[in-house]
């Protein structure tokens, strides 16, 4: 099998239409289990209470957040060197995805911080680098509604990403140390070092229920993305007749 | 313009590292007859500095603990606000392809367009910089390492704006966009900019901040110019 085949929009179409029914099925029956494990068969913290609880859907989405941003350098990088707009075409349908998953682990963070940390805010370094990481993604996505000419938003917007995702680590290191210089809060956000066996596997099975759900998402879009621009094209006529 | 462009490509006939100077020289030369621009960006600074004392109160304590941060925001913000002044005269007029097709290579280009930039936005700005610190109460020592932190940070600041307003050229909406797309990149450079600042004010040791910021700019020097040639084959395809 020629896997360089589904390089092309036109053969991509039909296999995405028929792997993303799979991938959200695992999803669905993944976050079944680990919403289960999360809520009925995780203890209850001995310190943070019930609260803790909300870290399963947390650390997934923080996980999800920074790797879609390299998955689409990935892409980035593939649209650049191999001039692939279906490369592309998967860089546009996982940013929103990516942008959701970073947004959520701030709005999850932020209600786990006020009972715990009594704000719903610090300027930890956790926290600032994703949402650095979130205003990236912001710029993704403006950059790629604001270029009319798509071949054009395709590459520019490639070149961006991969720009981005140099200054990731920079960015998270940098404001590591300023964290550290600063030692304004004196909470740290680094978890209780032993954690349950249980509580890491719900942590993972959710980890991977997420991943599915954004392969399947991803791969929806995509459809949709690939339809919008092929709009016309003989062979999708001829796929839908 | 444009003769100015053939005048000074005509003359570079010698070796391509030469196309560096020339377009610098070029800019230079072209910026230096728009004064008005040059000067607009060092007043916007100064009165963006001057804001600060206005909204948060005259207490000199609370303006000296602050002061490096603000220089330094005020700083961002202006080289911002020129970054659009780096291609968007020469793509309007058709100087820009040009360049793009002439047989010097295209970083080479770039990279004097960002040296030519950084001559007269980033360098003007450390120097007035320090007037600006000397009015948060800054003492000696503190003014010395703005300078240099900004002497080595706005560079790089030239040298990521210059990427972004390759890949924002001729976009609607480009201004804010190119904010959008430039901000969140410049963000390590204001943290060791204002960091260095900070820890001379604390007595700290302050050369690790400085030695990253010049990293900084050794990283850009290397790279920034490909991935600037890159944008704007893109954007002129």
């Amino acid at each position: 099998m020629n896997i360089y085949k589904y390089a092309s929009p036109a053969s991509f179409y039909p296999l995405a239409g028929k792997a993303w029914p799979f991938f959200a099925v695992i999803a669905a029956i993944l976050v079944a289990i680990g919403l289960y494990i999360s809520f009925f068969v995780a203890p209850t913290d001995f310190q943070q209470g019930e609260v803790y609880r909300v870290i399963f859907i947390h650390v997934p989405a923080a996980w999800m957040g920074m790797f879609i941003y390299l998955v689409m350098a990935g892409y980035g990088i593939l649209a650049l060197s191999f001039n692939t707009r279906l490369a592309a075409m998967m860089m546009e349908a996982l940013a929103p995805t990516g942008a959701m998953f970073t947004a959520l682990a701030l709005w999850t963070g932020a209600l786990w911080g006020k009972p715990t940390w009594g704000a719903y805010w610090v300027w930890d370094a956790r926290m600032t680098s994703t949402l650095i990481l979130l205003f990236l993604y912001v710029g993704y996505i403006a950059l790629n509604n604001a270029i009319e000419d798509r071949r054009r938003a395709d590459k520019a917007c490639a070149l961006l990403v991969i720009v981005g995702s140099i200054n990731v680590p920079i960015i998270y290191f940098s404001v590591k140390w300023w964290n550290t210089l600063h030692q304004g809060s004196s909470i740290s956000p680094v978890m209780a070092p032993k954690m349950a066996a249980i509580m890491v596997n719900g942590m993972l099975i959710m980890t991977l229920a997420c991943w599915m759900y954004s392969i399947a998402v991803a791969l929806v879009r995509v459809r949709a993305i690939i339809a919008e621009r092929e709009a016309g094209a003989e062979w999708l006529t001829r796929s839908k007749a | 313009m444009n003769t100015i462009a053939a005048e000074s490509l005509s003359a570079a006939e010698t070796s391509p590292e030469r196309a560096v100077w020339l377009t610098a020289a070029r800019d230079l030369r072209l910026g230096l007859r728009s004064r008005a621009e040059l000067i607009q960006a060092l007043v916007f600074l100064v009165v963006v500095v001057s804001l600060f004392p206005l909204a948060i109160g005259p207490e000199t304590a609370l303006l000296k603990r602050i002061a490096a941060g603000v220089v330094w925001v005020a700083a961002l913000l202006s080289v911002l606000l020129t970054l659009p002044r780096l291609f968007a005269a020469d793509h309007a007029d058709g100087t820009l392809e040009q360049l793009v097709l002439s047989p010097y290579p295209l970083p080479l280009i770039g990279a004097g367009k960002i040296l030519a930039h950084w001559l007269t936005t980033g360098l003007p700005l450390s120097l007035i910089a320090p007037l600006l610190g000397l009015q948060f109460g800054l003492g000696a020592d503190e003014l010395v390492v703005l300078m240099a932190s900004l002497m080595l940070g706005t560079p790089v600041l030239s040298m990521i704006g210059a990427i972004g307003a390759a890949l924002t050229l001729g976009v609607r909406g480009g201004s804010i966009l190119m904010a959008l797309l430039v901000l969140p990149l410049y963000i390590p450079v204001l943290i060791f900019g204002a960091g260095a600042v900070e820890q001379v004010m604390a007595s700290i040791d302050y050369s690790a901040n400085l030695s990253l910021l010049g990293a900084g700019l050794l990283m850009g020097a290397l790279s920034a110019p490909f991935a600037v040639a890159a944008a704007l084959r893109i954007s002129l395809d």
